[in-house]
């Protein structure tokens, strides 16, 4: 290899010229993001909301929306990626209560610093990351299936477990134990500035959507990513590494699963045994409102945080709009419906411009 | 476009067949028609009673869908409000982290009082105590009687879950039952834990706890149903919520048992299966008194400072209900207020 550039190839008037080369307009641009849609969506329902309900738009409403939103938005941003590598994680709400539980109760039986309960839970996360992650590629069934027993088997042992381990249904509490000051620092402490309390997940999220989204467009991971969701077959054979990109996919969720048991814990310092299931689903409810395709090979990190923030702004503008609970389902599924017509819509524009 | 026609012609005659029908077809007995005449007696009451101002007072519960409980708990709490002019705002969540911030949402409305269940009592922890601080008047409602005052809530209006369980294993001593099993429909509940664990203690016979999905009737049934069959020798079968003593009936006449059913909460069904002897006994917390008095408390508290209960927990039960007072509840039941 020359170090000197190669002369630029003069194509010449009329020849077709390589597509990938076109200078593409900044609106048009804009117009193939795949969170365009949601984002509309979110500044709707915003506007909405600050208008039905007179204290949604005061600082202190808004730093419990934003922090609603990353508890769900801290799991949406890896199952945002999975779903754009083409694959499911149904264990992903209970993998959130497991990690909590785990964590707990190690520190606590063995008398350990909560530190180390906090390593050895992110391990046996990330093993259950990885279960999954190998399952998919050993079995071939589809990751539907997987995630399911996997998410049936948690559930059942964060049950078990705990009942057998602590002799209830809820664990032990860890907050007069050594190192819990400090890993609650880091998990749940939070901010107040006057009557706002802004909570540390909201960093925990931003800086996760940034990490995930410079994965996404800026590195070789991110390309492996969106190669295996549009098509895995024809990914492998240009020599993409397609069963690890998915393990270090399912990897992503664990470790995200993991901030989320952690932050459990440390709010809250014991950790009930049935929680999290049906979160799961939430997830996937946000990534898809933010642009993701069901099918894989599209969507975006961003996308998932707005669809978390949609989920936040709806979830608790229920209440402060004073409006009977009940609904609150019904608006979701109708929101979940509406955003999913809106990306499509937009994304069939943006392809039609091109 | 003549299929599309024809489908429109068959769709129009379904619905004038249907129309017609319940044109023709009345009913004579019970119905919506009889629980409008009921309706309409209430409604001659729930004028403000008061002339205090409109004050505001949010209710946050732990509990899930559509849970009979809780809506007996909203209605006193809703007829309360009416008699004592306050805005009532209802919201609940089955998840712990949910359920803190719904009670923080209340406290960004800056409600006049709150009124919240701690069966997540850890979780519920600082977002209450962050409530007193703000100065908004708290009592908690349901569970949680052991951290109420800890956290700063005026008083716990319930009944105390292990007191409860206790009263069950008498009444069970002295029906002369021998071997017992207690159903927990929500694996995780605390307060489920203290029930049977309460009944063990006082029960002279044997009582073994039997986990089932609560969310899915037919396979609660179906795991009484196997319970039965496996061990002929149980004589008493102990429901945690009203739904499931029905289930449970269910259960005992497909498995041929001998076996009694008792449950604790009440509903209709409830009520008239005491009546009619296929249930022995219900214990009631009495959720009612729940709603009405958390908002009635309050009211006093912001009116004249008032408080019941001396600093102890205020109980709604247990109460034993058996035949005897059955056909005196069962109206009650049917409006939704026991």
């Amino acid at each position: 290899m020359s170090s000197t550039a190669p002369p630029p190839v003069d194509l010449g008037k009329g020849s077709a010229g390589d597509e990938r080369l076109l200078t593409v307009s900044p609106l048009r641009r804009l117009l193939g993001r795949p969170e365009l849609g949601s984002v509309v969506g979110a500044v709707a329902v915003f506007v909405f909301f600050s208008v039905v309900a007179g204290d949604f738009f005061q600082a202190s409403s808004l730093s419990t929306v934003l922090y609603a939103a990353s508890t769900i938005g801290i799991m949406a941003v890896p199952v945002a990626l999975l779903m754009i590598g083409g694959e499911f994680d149904l264990s992903a709400g209970v993998l959130v209560t497991s990690s909590a539980l785990v964590s707990s109760m190690f520190s606590y039986q063995m008398t350990a610093n909560v530190w180390v309960g906090v390593f050895v839970s992110l391990l046996v996360t990330l093993a259950v990351g990885v279960f999954n992650g190998l399952l998919l590629t050993l079995t071939k069934l589809p990751s539907f299936i997987i995630t399911l027993g996997t998410f049936l088997m948690l559930t059942g042992l964060n049950l078990g477990f705990t009942k057998l381990i602590t002799g209830r249904v809820s664990t032990d509490s860890i907050s007069d134990m050594q190192g819990f000051a400090s890993a609650k620092k880091l998990f749940a402490s939070e901010l107040v500035i006057g009557d706002v309390t802004l909570k540390v997940t909201i960093l925990w999220w931003f800086g996760l959507v940034a990490v995930a989204t410079w994965v996404l467009l800026r590195t070789r991971f991110g390309n492996w990513i969106f190669a295996v969701g549009g098509n895995a077959d024809a990914a492998r054979a240009v020599g993409v590494p397609v069963v690890r990109t998915r393990i270090g996919l399912y990897l992503g969720v664990a470790f995200a699963a993991w901030i989320s048991g952690q932050h459990l814990l440390f709010s809250y310092d014991v950790v009930q045994s049935g929680e999290g299931v049906g979160n799961e689903l939430i997830y996937i409810i946000a990534a898809v409102i933010g642009g993701c395709l069901i099918t894989g090979g599209y969507g975006s990190a961003i996308g998932s945080a707005v669809g978390a923030f949609i989920f936040g702004m709806t979830s608790k503008g229920i209440v402060y709009a004073e409006w009977n609970p009940d609904w609150f389902k019904f608006f979701l599924g109708a929101m979940l419906l509406l955003a999913a017509l809106l990306n499509a819509w937009v994304r069939k524009r943006a392809e039609a411009t091109r | 476009m003549a299929r599309a026609k024809t489908g429109v012609r068959a769709v129009g005659a379904l619905l004038a067949a249907v129309l017609g029908a319940s044109l023709v077809g009345c009913s004579s007995t019970g119905g919506k028609r009889a629980a409008d005449a009921r309706k309409a007696q209430a409604e001659a009451v729930g004028k403000a009673a008061v002339s205090t101002p409109r004050w505001t007072f949010a209710m946050v519960t732990h509990s899930g869908e559509g849970d009979t409980f809780w809506d007996i708990v909203q209605k006193g709490a809703k007829e309360a409000s009416a008699k004592d002019n306050i805005n009532f705002l209802y919201s609940k969540s089955d998840e712990a982290q949910q359920q803190a911030q719904l009670v923080q949402a209340a406290i960004d409305k800056k409600v006049d009082g709150l009124i919240v269940t701690l069966a997540k009592p850890d979780a519920m922890k600082d977002v209450v105590k962050k409530a007193v601080a703000a100065g908004i008047p708290v009592i908690t409602i349901n569970s949680g009687s052991a951290q109420s005052k800890e956290y700063g809530a005026l008083t716990h209006i319930g009944q105390d879950e292990s007191v409860a369980g206790e009263a069950v294993g008498d009444e069970l001593n002295e029906r002369g039952k021998k071997k017992a099993v207690c159903v927990l429909h929500e694996q995780g509940n605390v307060g489920h834990e203290q029930r049977c664990a309460g009944a063990k203690k006082t029960f002279d016979g044997e009582l073994q706890n039997l986990y089932v999905d609560g969310t899915n009737m037919p396979d609660v049934q179906a795991s009484i149903e196997a319970k039965l069959q496996t061990d002929r020798a149980i004589d008493a079968v102990v429901t945690l919520g009203a739904p499931f003593a029905d289930t449970a009936v269910r259960a005992k006449e497909t498995a041929r048992s001998k076996a009694e059913i008792d449950t604790f909460d009440l509903n209709p069904k409830v009520a008239a299966g005491l009546k009619a002897g296929t249930l022995g006994f219900a214990v009631d917390q009495q959720p009612y008194l729940q709603g009405y008095e958390a908002v009635d408390l309050l009211w006093l508290y912001r009116y004249n400072a008032d408080m019941l209960g001396g600093g102890r927990p205020v109980l709604t039960g247990p109460q034993i209900v058996t035949e005897a007072e059955a056909a005196q509840l069962e109206d009650y039941t049917k409006r939704g207020t026991r």
